[in-house]
C-alpha cells in the first residue's frame, strides 16, 4: 500500500498526474513538466515535499552525536543555520544525504529522503546506542507526523511574508521571512503549532522549505497557492522536481548515491569535514582521498541530435579505440536549455570538464561532452 | 479531461491509430497518448523498406521523463517516414492525428486492420 501526504486530496483536486515514488503516491506534474519547470526558473512554484522525513535530535550531547554520525562538521552550525550533510557507512558508503538544521543551542532538525526514513532511523538509532555519551542525546523520527512544502523560484519572495508575518520565535534572528538567507532556518507559528522556514531547495533558485505539523499542512499550502497567484505561483510536480534538481546537479539518492558509492566518489568532497576528528566513515574517506577513486560523477550534455540520455545507459569513450568508461545515473532533455543532460560515473580519467564522451543509446553511440557542474547556470 | 478520438480512424489497444488509403496505413499515436506523455522531446521512427509485424515496437517517443515504445498496429513495409515530426516533436503533442503523423505502412496482411478497435471501443477503453 502506497502511503499518501496530507495534500493527496488537493493533488487530485487540481489534476495532479500521480505515481509511485520511494514509496509514495506523488504528483509527477499537474500541467506539463516543462511548464512547471520553466516556471520556478522564472516565476515560482510549489512542491508537496511531506514524503520527506524530520528527525529531531536534542540534548546537550546532540552537536557530538551528529558529529560522529554525518560527515559535515556541525560545529559550525549557528542557532538558525542548516547545512547539506550526509550519513555514511564505516566503509564511506552513503546512507543518505540531508539537511542538518541547528534550530536551538542542543536541538537540530535533520530532513531525510523519503525512501531512507526507515534505514536511517534504524542508523541512527543502532549508531546512538553504541555512543558513549548516548544519555545525552534524543532522537525523535517525526516524519509521520511532520509535512513538508518547497517554495521555489525568483518571485515567492515577494509573497512570502504576507503568508509567514512572523513572529519569528527561535532559529535565525529575522523580523520578516524574507530577511532570510541562503541555509537560514527561523522558526514562527502557525495556529498555535511550531512551523519551520528553512531558506533552501532543490531547484538552484531562490526559495524556502515550510515544515510542519501534518494535520496544517494542507492549509499553508491553499494560503500560498492564492498570495502566490498574482506572483505566477503553480505547483509542480516530482518530474519538474527532477529536472530542475538535475541541471544544477543535485544528487538524488538512488541514482548518484547508495551505500556503495562514497560523497568523495560523488564529487561530494566539499561536504565531508576530514579535519573535524572521527567520525563514521571517515577513516574510508581519507582512505580514498589519499589513493584516489576508481570512478567520479561527472556532468555532460549531449553535442549532437540525439534522444535524451537516461539511467543506465552506457557511457563509451570517443575516438577510434573507445571503451565502455562508465554508467548515466540521471538523464533528460533539459527544459532551459533544450537539450539532452545527465550525470553519470566514469573512470577518472575522462572526468575532466571538456572531455568527448558519447552515451550508447539504444545499441547506437551519440556524442556528448563532460562539463563543469552545475550543467545550468542562471544568467 | 476528454481528448479527441475522430470518427475515420481505426486504434490499437497500445494507443496509436491508422487512417486506411487503399493498402497503406498512416500511423501515429493518439490525443489521449501524447496528453499522457506531454512535451514529447525526442522521436525516433523505423526506416523507409523495414519489414514489421503487427504488435512489433518500431518506434520510439521520448517525454522529458520516459522513453515509450511504439508498436506497429498492423504488418506491412516502412514506405514513408515523417521528418517533420522528427525534426518538430512537439508535432505530437500539437497535432496528434495531422502533421505529427509517424510513418506509413503498405500492408502485407490488410485483414488485420478489421481486428483494430473502432472508435467507439477506443473511446471506451480510455474510459470516454
Amino acid at each position: 500500500m502506497l502511503k499518501r501526504t496530507p495534500l493527496f486530496a488537493a493533488h487530485q483536486r487540481l489534476g495532479g498526474k500521480l505515481i509511485e515514488f520511494g514509496g509514495w503516491e506523488m504528483p509527477v506534474q499537474y500541467s506539463s513538466i516543462v511548464d512547471e519547470h520553466l516556471c520556478v526558473r522564472r516565476a515560482a512554484g510549489i512542491f508537496d515535499i511531506s514524503h520527506m522525513g524530520e528527525v529531531l535530535v536534542s540534548g546537550p550531547g546532540a552537536q557530538d552525536f551528529l558529529n560522529h554520525l554525518l560527515t559535515n562538521d556541525a560545529r559550525k552550525l549557528a542557532v538558525g543555520q542548516g547545512q547539506y550533510t550526509l550519513m555514511c557507512n564505516e566503509r564511506g558508503g552513503v546512507i543518505d544525504d540531508l539537511y542538518a538544521y541547528r534550530i536551538g543551542e542542543e536541538e537540530f532538525l535533520l530532513i531525510i529522503n523519503a525512501s531512507r526514513i526507515d534505514p536511517d532511523f534504524a542508523w541512527m538509532e543502532r549508531q546512538h546506542a553504541s555512543w558513549t555519551q548516548g544519555s545525552k542525546v534524543q532522537l525523535k523520527n517525526m516524519s509521520e507526523a511532520m509535512g513538508a512544502l518547497a517554495l521555489q523560484g525568483p518571485n515567492v519572495r515577494g509573497f512570502v511574508d504576507s503568508v509567514f508575518p512572523g513572529p519569528f520565535t527561535g532559529g535565525a534572528r529575522v523580523e520578516k521571512a524574507s530577511e532570510l538567507k541562503k541555509n537560514e532556518i527561523a522558526v514562527t507559528g502557525w495556529n498555535g503549532r511550531t512551523i519551520y522556514l528553512g531558506c533552501t531547495g532543490y531547484t538552484g533558485e531562490d526559495g524556502f522549505e515550510i515544515i510542519a505539523p501534518a494535520e496544517v499542512i494542507e492549509e499553508i499550502w491553499t494560503r500560498l497557492l492564492a498570495a502566490g497567484h498574482a506572483h505566477c505561483l503553480q505547483p509542480a510536480g516530482l518530474g519538474a522536481r527532477d529536472t530542475l534538481r538535475t541541471e544544477v546537479c543535485y544528487p538524488l539518492y538512488g541514482h548518484e548515491l547508495d551505500e556503495k558509492t562514497t560523497p568523495i566518489e560523488a564529487g561530494l568532497g566539499f561536504f565531508a569535514a576530514l579535519d573535524k576528528g572521527d567520525f563514521v566513515g571517515r577513516a574510508a574517506l581519507v582512505e580514498q582521498k589519499a589513493s584516489g577513486t576508481s570512478r567520479k560523477c561527472v556532468a555532460f550534455k549531449m553535442t549532437g541530435k540525439s534522444a535524451p540520455p537516461r539511467p543506465h545507459y552506457a557511457i563509451w569513450s570517443a575516438g577510434p579505440d573507445a571503451a565502455k568508461i562508465g554508467e548515466v545515473v540521471s538523464g533528460t532533455q533539459s527544459p532551459s536549455l533544450n537539450l539532452g543532460i545527465g550525470l553519470g560515473y566514469v573512470t577518472p580519467e575522462f572526468a575532466k570538464p571538456g572531455t568527448a564522451i558519447e552515451i550508447e543509446i539504444r545499441g547506437s553511440r551519440f556524442p556528448a561532452v563532460t562539463v563543469q557542474k552545475p550543467i545550468y547556470r542562471k544568467a | 479531461m476528454s481528448t479527441k478520438v475522430p470518427a475515420d480512424l481505426k486504434y490499437a489497444k497500445s494507443h496509436e491509430w491508422i487512417r486506411l488509403a487503399g493498402d497503406v496505413a498512416t500511423v501515429g499515436i493518439t490525443d489521449h497518448a501524447q496528453h499522457e506523455l506531454t512535451d514529447v522531446v525526442f522521436v525516433e521512427l523505423p526506416a523507409v523498406g523495414r519489414k514489421v509485424k503487427a504488435g512489433e515496437a518500431c518506434a520510439v517517443v521520448e517525454s522529458v521523463k520516459t522513453a515509450s515504445d511504439i508498436y506497429a498496429p498492423v504488418s506491412g513495409e516502412v514506405v514513408e517516414a515523417n521528418k517533420s515530426v522528427v525534426d518538430n516533436p512537439a508535432l505530437t503533442n500539437t497535432d496528434p492525428y495531422g502533421t505529427g503523423w509517424f510513418f506509413k505502412l503498405k500492408l502485407s496482411q490488410p485483414g488485420e486492420a478489421d481486428a483494430l478497435l473502432s472508435p467507439a471501443e477506443y473511446a471506451k477503453q480510455i474510459g470516454q
